[in-house]
């Protein structure tokens, strides 16, 4: 086959895991899946680490999971404020599920600019 | 117990086998065959027969029957009922006592119940549909090396099934060649690919050179996308000697996860190679390369459930289900009904899903349901709802057929797969909405756009030859 010009050039990026393929969410997208979350019983949780150190399993936790937590403001606000504690580290939400002893949800909610 | 007379001859086997008045027992081992006798020969008798020559009996009585209880041992027919919209055909249920099998050995119990019986001359066709196994016996089985909890935890992926794909063509590129194609699938987004099944250590790719390049490709998409990334290694092979060093090897490349193909291998291979797994912290991949030759006729063979129950007692971290809307046999209630007993901790009889027997499956950890064969991003809306988060979508041609080639390939998959869990997640209808779903997202993905262009035709309606009897 002859070389095709249209053909494009897929560039890698870092990633991350779970929704790291669609364009960053808008608040109102992360306040969907945060709604999810506590429908289905989880407990949300928050953990930040620096880009540096983010293939650890461990990211360094924001204070303690919010057991029993359904508020969405209460949670949205929790986000805010661990990014805003650490403007340069990746920010990720959690689910804790405790039947299944797993996340069922985890995802960067914001990415920290120092490489 | 008084003794009993000798009395040499051939007996009727429903005079020691039907008793349609037993009462299972919590730790009888459990069975629903479905039987097609030839004509003329009472379903009693055939029930009967099937109960006795897949436990104790043979067909003469002898001298020696007398040195022990077989009231104890026997198996029991117990149970007998109509096959709906099937006239010739009826199932029979029958118990069979623990003590007849070996702790912990699946092969034993399927020698028993699917040994000499299946050319039994009464019989023109016979089908073992379930096995109710008991938790005393579960708990004799090691089952997966890992399971889903363990997995998710080690590679580090949450809230969404899987992505796979299996390399292509599945023969014939030479070891470095294959390594850029694994590579070229993981930096665009998949989080495992596979070894074709048929890829094992042919004169054009020895093994050695395979699992070495694989492991430069994934440890450099790690590197470069941040996620963690893993390719099943196959290691089935002649011998298990040769196995457990192919396995040994992927190991000292610090791989998580190999491969085995559980049925033309073997329970036997399957049950050692998923204990070295467990004691090796190494994940392990089943497919089943020979199921449809045993399980796909509707009359006579073993259900895939019986032989997917099996495989989640010998031990298997994930295990090919069919896809259900590929191009591959598998209707869908069916296949929800042997996907529960892969995942779940009990599944509760429902003949809607071919589920005969109530399945209590203890503290066993679960296997993923893999879904491969013909499928694409246009599939991806119909998967998720499917198959639910503890699974893995493998598409092969569906990812390294994309014009743009294998990372644009997963890219697109990536987006799409991401796409639908985001808008499920949210309250959306998956299957209703899917082109709504699919084309929003392909509007900030040119890889995805192009890849909905090429698959928009493709379509595999063929009805389904084994259907469940409703």
């Amino acid at each position: 086959m002859a070389h095709k010009a249209e053909v494009g050039d897929f560039q890698t990026a870092q990633t991350l895991e779970t929704f790291g393929f669609l364009p960053k969410f808008t608040p109102d997208e992360v306040v969907g899946q945060v709604e999810y979350l506590i429908r289905q019983g989880w407990t949300p949780a928050i953990e930040h680490e620096h880009p540096s150190q983010c293939a650890n399993h461990y990211w360094t936790m924001w204070k303690l999971p919010m057991f029993g937590e359904r508020d969405l403001n209460t949670i949205m606000s929790e986000i805010e404020a661990c990014r805003r504690a650490y403007p340069d580290h990746h920010v990720r939400l959690l689910g804790y599920d405790a039947y299944t002893q797993s996340q069922g949800l985890c995802f960067v909610v914001h990415e920290g600019h120092a490489r | 117990m008084a003794s009993k007379a000798y009395d040499a001859g051939v007996k009727e086997y429903r005079d020691m086998y039907w008793t349609p008045e037993y009462v299972p027992l919590d730790t009888d081992l459990l069975a629903c065959f479905k039987c097609t006798g030839q004509p003329g020969v009472p379903r009693e008798e055939v029930a009967a027969a099937v109960a006795a020559e897949s436990s104790t009996g043979t067909w003469s009585t002898v001298w020696s029957e007398l040195l022990t209880d077989l009231e104890f041992y026997k198996g029991r027919a117990y149970r007998i009922e109509d096959v709906p919209g099937d006239e010739e055909s009826f199932y029979a249920f029958i118990a069979y006592p623990i003590d007849l099998f070996e702790e912990g050995s699946i092969v034993n119990v399927l020698t028993s119940l699917v040994g000499n019986v299946f050319g039994f001359k009464a019989l023109r066709h016979l089908r073992l549909e379930d096995i109710r196994f008991p938790i005393a016996y579960i708990k004799t089985c090691g089952g997966p090396p890992a399971g889903i909890q363990v997995e998710r935890d080690r590679l580090n992926k949450y809230g969404r099934p899987l992505l796979g794909a299996t390399i292509k063509p599945k023969l014939g590129l030479s070891a470095k060649n294959y390594g850029r194609a694994v590579y070229e699938c993981l930096r665009g987004g998949l989080d495992l690919t596979k070894d074709d099944e048929n890829v094992n250590s042919q004169p054009f790719m020895r093994w050695r050179d395979r699992f070495e390049f694989v492991a430069e490709a994934i440890q450099k998409a790690e590197q470069e996308t941040g996620e963690r990334k893993g390719h099943y290694l196959n290691v089935t092979a002649a011998t298990p000697e040769e196995m457990y060093k192919r396995a040994e090897f992927a190991k000292a490349l610090g791989q998580p996860i190999i491969m085995h193909d559980f049925l033309t291998g073997g329970f036997t291979a399957n049950t050692g190679l998923a204990n070295w797994c467990r004691d090796n912290g190494m994940l392990l991949h089943i497919h089943r390369a020979m199921h449809a030759v045993i399980d796909r006729h509707p009359k006579h063979g073993i259900h895939f459930r019986v032989l997917a129950k099996c495989l989640r007692l010998s031990g298997g971290d994930h295990l090919h289900t069919g896809t259900v809307v590929g191009k591959l046999e598998g209707d869908r209630n069916s296949t929800l009904g042997y996907v529960d007993q892969l995942r779940e901790s009990f599944v509760p009889e429902d003949r809607s899903r071919g589920v005969f027997f109530d399945q209590d499956w203890g503290s066993l950890p679960g296997v993923f349901a893999v879904a491969s064969g013909g499928i694409h991003v246009w599939h991806m809306p119909a998967l998720v709802t499917i198959f639910g988060d503890d699974s893995v979508l493998q598409f092969g041609g569906g990812t390294q057929g994309h014009p743009w080639g294998n990372a644009a390939g997963a890219a697109a998959n990536r987006v799409a797969l991401e796409a639908c869990v985001k808008a499920r997640n949210e309250g959306r209808h998956l299957e209703r909405e899917a082109r709504d779903i699919l084309m929003t997202a392909a509007q900030s993905s040119p890889e995805l756009a192009i890849a909905l262009e090429t698959w928009k035709e493709i379509k595999f309606e063929f009805d389904t030859v084994d259907k469940l009897d409703l």
